[in-house]
């Protein structure tokens, strides 16, 4: 799992039946205290949390907890957000999101 | 997953058995506001995409699951790199783009 800042959304009409009715998040990976982004930003569906833009979420990226979230056996879906973090402590930093 | 242009087809005719009638296509990786990053790749079609379309794909394990058949589990075709969705558009914090 990583901390991630949702920085958008993507729509699309025509997409795998399992993604129908789930919401499509533009996440970019960030350190949990100060924010800052790393790596490549990533589509993550989101099933239940309802997460919208500027929040930070926790992300889960491996494939068989991802389908038992989804409820889908056959889903071929490895990023999902799984929660929206409240604070982090790292060290002595410490962070409130929301 | 991660978005792509699709820049081309690629077609082989003696492939494997569970391969028949899919559609394989080539992808220009980018990123979300459609800049090209990285070597293009061939990637199957789960969704009837074509050239010049801006889709997001799925690598790996997730690809076979994206092309099985019927739901079994047993019918996993071997694929590494799958179409998933065709996209309409993105909104990217603090910039809008249409495709």
């Amino acid at each position: 799992m990583f901390i991630g800042k949702v920085v958008g959304t993507v729509w699309a009409t025509r997409k795998h039946t399992s993604l129908v009715g789930k919401k499509l998040l533009l996440v970019q990976p960030v350190d949990g205290t100060s924010l800052e982004p790393y790596g490549e930003v990533t589509m993550a569906v989101d099933h239940s949390m309802d997460a919208g833009t500027g929040n930070v979420v926790l992300i889960n990226d491996e494939g068989n907890s991802a389908r038992q979230m989804l409820g889908d056996k056959l889903a071929p879906v490895r990023t999902v957000v799984c929660g929206v973090v409240d604070e982090v402590l790292k060290n002595k930093e410490y962070r409130r999101h929301h | 997953m991660f978005a792509a242009k699709v820049i081309g087809r690629v077609v082989s005719t003696a492939k494997y058995e569970s391969l028949a009638g899919k559609t394989l296509l080539l992808l220009q990786p980018t990123d979300w506001k459609g800049n090209a990053a990285g070597d293009p790749f061939v990637a199957m079609d789960a969704v009837g995409a074509g050239a010049g379309e801006f889709v997001f794909y799925v690598k790996s394990r997730e690809a076979a699951l994206a092309l099985s058949k019927e739901n079994k589990l047993s019918e996993i075709p071997p694929v590494d790199a799958a179409v998933m969705g065709i996209i309409d558009g993105v909104e990217l914090q603090e910039e809008k783009s249409d495709k």
